[in-house]
């Protein structure tokens, strides 16, 4: 820590150009494959932020790829992810700190290995993470920077030499190769001799010639390589990771963050809600609510809600999940007292409630007990603690009903035909409860043109997926509130319009 | 050869005891999985499932020792037993170890063609019979891959298993293809296979960049391929099989010809002359393109077309999912098949086209052999692990074995000593991830 924030200074001390490469230290280059741990001193919280940044990243492409965007849309979603958190500039870039940069992206990848490390999903899915964020960057990479990093990278490629490529059956083969791809300058490329274990996709797809196990890779394919390397590397030392991780002579300080880091993997970006951005100019009524629930309320509360609604009563945890959302939702603690009084009705005397009920209502909204100011429960922190019982209704639908109920609950709840329930399920079977939640928002508000793959929103070209009840509820409002304002903000003659619009949507 | 077969039913227990404590050859069978003559990883943490009469299924054994692997196989006295993968941890200790714990590392690559596959195309055989004549699909199916495997792939040790009915097994033990992961076996699969689609499909060979007119030449892998196979086709095809005899093979023929108008012409002639045989009928067509002109579009297309029906007909047709997985169980050579009681025996890929499935010693007739044999048993000697078959048909099979493990441990021990010079004096090489794990699999 006390390295890096003397850099910056010394740097703009010489402010020559010059110095630039020597000034970086360790990361001479903008790509990194990670090969040497850091080893200077990091502060705890640095671990923890610069590891959830990255991790906003990771969660992005993740995301990106269970949904089939473009390769296109991926990178353009990469780029802008990574620029908000993750920054990482050319070494022609200047007026920046590169070396910070590069010394988070570097702390923040090791960080995220040891909290990814510790089952065989989660290597997995870092590792495909991982190596898109590194194609991604590759392709992005000034072509001279590139072939430096290329140059000072040890890899285990050999140069076809120019006696081999005279072999009668070599040459043939790469004729016959170039003859397959059509490719008329195939063998005007310089080629790569490397074992075909290397790699395995232009093998599959019969993109190279193969000869005694060795593949002949022509230059153009050599990224191919690279990212095949950087796969392999990453995969072996998570392994290694994992087995020294029991070994770590650490528990308090860094486990918790490991532990944290690895459950928002599961829920996707971990977040915490910090309400609305807009208080809708109006107070919530306990007579809202219903109205609120039918129109905006994500599933895990729309499912509370009818519970409550049918039952009239609901279990501690259901209770304790509702107040804390309807709280962030900007309902006082009169009102949330009125609304549960008359959602109990007639089940049990003023007496009773206002003893056993009143009481935790008013210490969800920290005026009871040690008045603590509780927050919201997240995605992750509703995916991940208490886990519902057999009677209990709280938690995600998406992650604790069997998947014929939730079919059931999609269809009557929000009316989501048969056709549109199978990608759901698909990101319900992979464990991508908050993809599943993103697609159920977006068909339920498509009358507001959200389309798909638009998520909540795009903030800085990411799209967000939900991560957080309230912010699925504030944004539905928001969705509700423009479209109000559009209608009103136009001249008469073209509400008409509009209202055709509706009709054809 | 003739055998009595009825006196010994291959699934009756009492004379599948008799196979493992006389003929089983239990030390080829370990130097063959193994590589060494101690027992390293490569045989304690071998995964081996037993399947014993009643089928019952025993998966995740494991044995410390040939002398406990014999032991064991001659106490439980299995119908018959597949070979697994080669895991981080000894697989009987699976209850022991944490959930998901127990991950296979290692595994020969495995190929199996079953002679199933190609119901479509035999006319002298169907289901599960098998005659010399079908045999030669499966004959042609090995030259095309074992070259492929040695030439294009590199590897050495492939060890050709007769399946005991009616197919094939191969066995690669170089210790680079022990080590391929998943998704590199994945590749070769899918380098290797070209018959895709179901039965609906008719045109099953779709390997060339673009279709019909604009259709390319085949990679360089299916050129050398189709090369080994122009012969097998006019004799196993063309001449034996007769495939396009029927009216049935003659539809066949004309729906793979892309040229609309030369596939009608063909039919007209053809149905003029019911009797026309296959050898005629192909000649027909190639006639057909002459005239065309050797280097019209028209004529590249349809020999393009005749390509794909050579491979169509005779590339091998693999049963995928057997070599895409290291944790895929496979029966073990020298099993012996409970239906026809024929021994698994090892193929010389060499001498594939001779190779007899009827001809393979069974059980019956090598207890038979034995019980002429006036020699004392070898068991009386003190060796529990030498056995009798040396003194029946079973022994140049053994010897195939025997020869095929020889290699193996030499490899071992020059690549040890290679090892050793390096460690004291020799220069250092940068290792590959692939040798750094079988490395530390060994040593570790």
């Amino acid at each position: 820590m006390q390295t890096s924030r003397s850099r910056p200074s010394i740097r703009k001390s010489i402010g020559a150009s010059l110095d630039f490469k020597s000034d970086l230290g360790p990361y001479p280059h903008r790509l990194n494959f990670y090969d040497t741990p850091p080893q200077d001193d990091v502060t705890v919280e640095d671990f923890e932020t610069f590891a959830i940044d990255r991790l906003r990243v990771l969660a992005e492409i993740e995301s990106s790829l269970i949904r089939n965007r473009t390769p296109e849309e991926l990178r353009l979603v990469t780029l802008a992810q990574c620029k908000k958190y993750l920054p990482l500039s050319a070494n022609t870039a200047s007026g920046i700190d590169r070396f910070a940069e590069r010394r988070k992206d570097h702390i923040s990848h090791f960080v995220l290995r040891l909290a990814f490390c510790r089952s065989e999903e989660l290597r997995r899915r870092l590792v495909k993470a991982e190596t898109t964020l590194f194609k991604i960057r590759y392709a992005d990479d000034d072509t001279r920077e590139r072939q430096e990093f290329l140059d000072s990278i040890k890899l285990n490629w050999e140069k076809v030499d120019d006696e081999e490529m005279k072999d009668a059956h070599i040459k043939a083969g790469l004729q016959a190769q170039a003859d397959y791809l059509k490719r008329q300058d195939y063998l005007t490329d310089t080629f790569y001799k490397t074992p075909w274990t290397q790699v395995p996709e232009l093998v599959e797809r019969r993109r190279v010639f193969l000869w005694n196990g060795w593949a002949y890779v022509p230059s153009r394919e050599q990224s191919t390589l690279v990212f095949q390397e950087f796969q392999t590397r990453l995969e072996h030392t998570l392994e290694m990771t994992a087995k020294a991780l029991p070994r770590l002579d650490e528990d308090d300080r860094l486990m918790p963050v490991l532990e944290h880091l690895s459950r928002g993997f599961l829920a996707g970006v971990p977040s915490e809600y910090v309400g609305p951005e807009d208080d809708f100019g109006e107070t919530i009524t306990a007579d809202m609510i219903d109205d609120l629930a039918l129109k905006h309320f994500p599933l895990c509360m729309r499912n509370l809600h009818d519970r409550l609604r049918k039952d009239r009563h609901l279990k501690h945890f259901g209770r304790l999940q509702y107040t804390l959302f309807l709280k962030a939702l900007g309902v006082s603690v009169e009102e949330a007292v009125v609304f549960w009084r008359k959602a109990y009705g007639g089940t049990m005397t003023d007496d009773k409630f206002n003893k056993e009920y009143k009481y935790n209502i008013r210490h969800s909204y920290g005026l009871e007990g040690k008045r603590a100011n509780y927050p919201a429960k997240s995605c992750q922190t509703i995916l991940t603690s208490n886990q519902p019982g057999p009677t209990e209704s709280h938690g995600c639908p998406f992650r604790h009903f069997s998947p014929d109920n939730l079919q059931l609950t999609l269809s009557a709840t929000f009316g989501i035909p048969a056709a549109e329930q199978t990608e759901i399920m698909a990101a319900v079977k992979g464990q991508h409860y908050h993809i599943a939640c993103t697609r159920v928002f977006e068909l339920t508000h498509a009358k507001y043109g959200v389309k798909k793959g638009e998520g909540l929103g795009t903030a800085n070209g990411a799209t967000e997926t939900v991560s957080h009840p309230n912010r699925y509820a504030a944004r539905s409002r928001e969705l509700e509130k423009e479209k109000l304002e559009k209608t009103k903000a136009k001249p008469a003659v073209e509400v008409k319009l509009d209202g055709e619009d509706v009709v054809m949507a | 050869m003739e055998m009595p077969k009825f006196e010994y039913d291959p699934s009756s227990p009492e004379v599948m005891m008799q196979f493992y404590r006389r003929l089983f050859p239990y030390r080829p069978f370990f130097h063959w999985l193994n590589h060494d003559h101690t027992p390293s990883k490569l045989f304690t943490h071998r995964e081996f499932a037993l399947t014993l009469t009643g089928d019952i299924y025993l998966r995740y054994n494991s044995f410390a020792t040939v002398e406990d692997f014999a032991r064991e196989i001659k106490r439980l006295n299995p119908s018959r037993f597949e070979v697994g993968a080669i895991y981080n941890a000894r697989p009987r200790d699976k209850r022991t170890l944490r959930a998901g714990a127990l991950q296979p590392q290692m595994r020969e690559l495995v190929f199996d063609i079953d002679m199933t596959d190609y119901d479509s195309i035999r006319t002298c055989c169907s289901g599960k019979g098998i005659c010399k004549r079908c045999w030669s699909f499966i004959a042609a199916a090995v030259t095309v891959l074992d070259s492929a495997l040695r030439n294009q792939f590199g590897y050495r040790h492939l060890l050709w298993v007769y399946s005991g009915r009616r197919g094939i097994h191969c066995w690669v033990s170089d210790k680079a293809a022990l080590a391929l992961t998943d998704e590199q076996r994945k590749a070769i699969v899918g380098y290797l296979e070209v018959i895709k689609g179901g039965a609906e499909m008719v045109k099953k060979v779709n390997v060339r960049m673009g279709t019909g007119f604009g259709a390319g030449p085949l990679p360089p892998s299916l050129k050398y391929a189709k090369q080994a196979l122009g012969g097998y086709f006019t004799e196993t095809i063309l001449e034996d099989q007769k495939c396009f005899d029927s009216e049935e093979g003659t539809e066949m023929l004309l729906s793979l010809i892309p040229d609309k108008a030369i596939a009608g012409k063909l039919r007209k002639l053809w149905s003029a002359n019911p009797g026309r045989p296959s050898i005629k009928k192909f000649g027909d067509l190639n006639a057909e393109i002459g005239l065309l002109g050797e280097t019209s579009q028209a004529a590249k297309a349809l020999r393009s077309a005749q390509e794909d029906i050579i491979l169509q007909f005779l590339y091998p047709r693999l049963d995928a999912e057997v070599s895409k997985h290291r944790n895929h169980l496979l029966k073990s050579p020298f099993c012996v098949h409970p239906a026809t009681g024929r021994v698994c025996v090892p193929v010389d890929p060499e001498k594939v086209d001779e190779f007899d499935p009827e001809t393979v010693p069974t059980l019956g007739g090598l207890l038979y052999e034995l019980n002429l044999s006036e020699q004392p048993k070898a068991e009386d000697g003190g060796d529990p692990l030498r056995g009798d078959w040396e003194r029946t048909s079973l022994k140049p099979y053994v010897e195939m074995l025997q020869k095929h493990a020889q290699e193996l441990i030499r490899e071992t021990r020059e690549e040890k000593q290679s090892e050793f010079t390096r460690a004291f004096g020799g220069s250092p090489r940068i290792l590959t991830a692939q040798t750094r794990e079988i490395q530390e699999g060994r040593t570790g």
